[in-house]
């Protein structure tokens, strides 16, 4: 039994400051990705969520340049691309992708512009793959109540929106004609999509946080279509994929001879991927044994919606 | 800046430029963007697993390029298309990640594959290049009616007996192709960019779509020189320059749309009171 113990938890797993970091700053941003994931995949808005992710790239490579902590790069450059995006009107559903498009390219340019200048500068070697790709076990405790304040944030603005975000996004006609303000809404919306971004890429990396984002809610999507059920269910997903990830990331140093060990953020996504493909299994058996096909996991039933 | 060793750039970002102002035409016109941004990232997988492997980059850049355009097309059969298509693509990533993660001396090639290289193309890679373009532009234009009709007027296209998946298919795979061509110059992240924004320029300029793939290749040329002779200049990577000036042709397209609106906006409103 001892032996099955130590080979799942490899020793000092507990013990390890930088583990209880990386759970803590994980386990939040993972629960703040997933609810707002659950909206963001119900608006379709996937790739604003991925563009958004590739400001924050810009964004987390600036402030290393200049010395800023990584959050504030992460989340304020976030912050002012979704502003972007909404001005060159995101909201509008024709010729959004190729607005979120150039906003995306453009803030590429930026981040290739100052990891190059990190680089000559030689202010910090691993610029790279700390920004793009993750470093989660380097986050410094002092981290945590930013992350905390941010999710937070956000959290709260989401449970505010949540109702008239529901409605606008399911029927837009409907919440115009009931006077929601719509617009509002949605910038609200994408503000609290940028922070969530921020913090994912604080995290996993820019490159890879839209798969906290969208994973978890997506997989959760699939399996329920009653909002609430969907948003603890993300919530459960993306906290437990994260913790196996860093699980997995940890115990990989102790496999094989070379002790060389593989990125957190690498761990994170095949799971959150695993899980995506495994909700897609019961949702295909379930749509094989029935006579009628299962309804598809983005619609909402519109019972649920307040009177 | 036109030393020999420069030449090879210069060869090279010109055949990149025209094979992604075609291709980026149907990409703007199909609203491919997302898959349009998740292939080249797919690529840059297979490129770090080729580093790993010590064999040739653009082979692993084709081959993941390949595999992530017929992943997407498979699976946008059964879950949401953009939902599918972001989880595949940071999947990639992840393993273009965990591939480059094994050695630690690996940061400037990442660099150079996400952003791009101007000096990173040797004299033993035109040929390829220009010969995989060569077959991008031909497949273009074999499906080309069947793919203008499905991608303006998918129910005709339908109705005329052309499957659209299969259209679509064949789409992805062309852009897998030109994707990894492409990326060894402007860089995975950052081919898209010249796939958008010369071609949506392009369409703000004209509505008819032979002028318009000829004006997005015209101004995708223009975008690569200026980012090659920038980027010789100013020592700053190239993929800045073509972020930049894709974004700022898109900008253009749309500035110059809206004052058109503008001008004629005024005699259309005077004969519409005045022709009822």
């Amino acid at each position: 039994m001892h032996h099955v113990y130590t080979a799942v938890f490899e020793p000092g797993f507990f013990a390890s400051s930088q583990v209880r970091i990386a759970v803590t700053v994980g386990g939040i941003v993972a629960v703040v990705c997933a609810v707002t994931g659950v909206f963001t995949v119900m608006r379709g808005q996937s790739f604003a969520g991925h563009a958004l992710g590739d400001v924050s790239a810009a964004g987390g490579s600036g402030a290393l340049l200049i010395g800023l902590s990584p959050v504030t790069g992460f989340v304020g450059l976030g912050i002012a691309g979704a502003a972007v995006m909404d001005m060159i009107g995101v909201q509008r559903l024709r010729g959004r992708d190729l607005a979120t498009g150039i906003v995306l390219g453009a803030a590429i340019g930026l981040s290739a512009l100052f990891l190059y200048l990190t680089s000559v500068t030689g202010a910090t070697t691993g610029a790279v793959q700390q920004v793009l790709f993750g470093s989660i076990f380097t986050t410094t405790s002092g981290t945590i109540p930013a992350v905390i304040i941010l999710g937070g944030i956000s959290l709260v603005s989401l449970a505010v929106i949540g109702r008239p975000l529901l409605l606008s996004t399911v029927s837009p006609d409907m919440a115009v004609a009931r006077g929601v303000p719509v617009r509002l809404v949605g910038v609200l919306y994408m503000l609290a999509l940028a922070v969530s971004v921020g913090l994912s890429a604080l995290t996993i990396g820019a490159i890879l946080s839209t798969a906290l984002l969208i994973g978890p809610a997506a997989a959760a999507l699939r399996l329920t279509t009653r909002v609430g059920w969907a948003l603890g269910l993300a919530c459960v997903i993306g906290v437990l994929s994260t913790w196996l990830g860093v699980l997995l990331a940890y115990d990989s140093y102790y496999w094989g001879s070379s002790h060389a060990g593989l990125p957190v953020s690498f761990f994170i996504v095949a799971v959150i991927f695993v899980t995506y493909l495994a909700s897609g299994l019961r949702h295909a058996r379930a749509r094989a044994g029935n006579t009628e096909p299962a309804a598809p996991a983005a619609t909402v039933q519109p019972e649920r919606l307040p009177a | 800046m036109f030393a020999s060793f420069m030449m090879n750039a210069w060869i090279t970002a010109t055949i990149v430029a025209v094979v992604g102002g075609v291709v980026g035409y149907f990409v703007v016109l199909r609203g491919s963007a997302f898959p349009a941004h998740a292939i080249p990232k797919g690529a840059f997988a297979g490129a770090a697993a080729a580093a790993l492997l010590g064999i040739s980059t653009l082979i692993g850049l084709a081959a993941f390029a390949l595999l992530g355009a017929l992943g997407i097309g498979s699976m946008s059969r059964r879950g949401r298309h953009d939902v599918v298509t972001a989880l595949a693509l940071v999947l990639m990533l992840a393993l273009g990640a965990a591939f480059l993660s094994r050695t630690t001396e690996y940061e400037p090639e990442i660099y150079s594959l996400l952003f791009g290289e101007v000096l990173g193309v040797s004299t033993s890679e035109i040929l390829p290049t220009a010969a995989l373009g060569i077959v991008c532009i031909a497949a273009v234009a074999l499906i080309y009616r069947p793919l203008m009709l499905s991608s303006i007027t998918p129910e005709i296209a339908e109705a005329k007996g052309i499957a659209s998946h299969r259209i679509e298919m064949c789409f992805l795979l062309v852009l897998a192709l030109a994707t990894a061509m492409t990326v060894p110059v402007v860089g995975a992240l950052l081919i898209f960019s010249l796939m958008i924004g010369p071609p949506a320029a392009a369409r703000s300029l004209t509505s008819r779509p032979l002028l318009a793939i000829y004006l997005s290749v015209v101004i995708a040329l223009v975008t690569v020189w200026i980012a090659i002779a920038a980027s010789y200049l100013s020592n700053w990577p190239i993929g800045f320059f073509v972020g930049a000036f894709g974004a700022l042709s898109y900008a253009a397209g749309r500035g110059w749309a809206a004052w058109r609106r503008t001008r004629t906006a005024r005699p259309a409103a005077l004969t519409a009171t005045l022709g009822t």
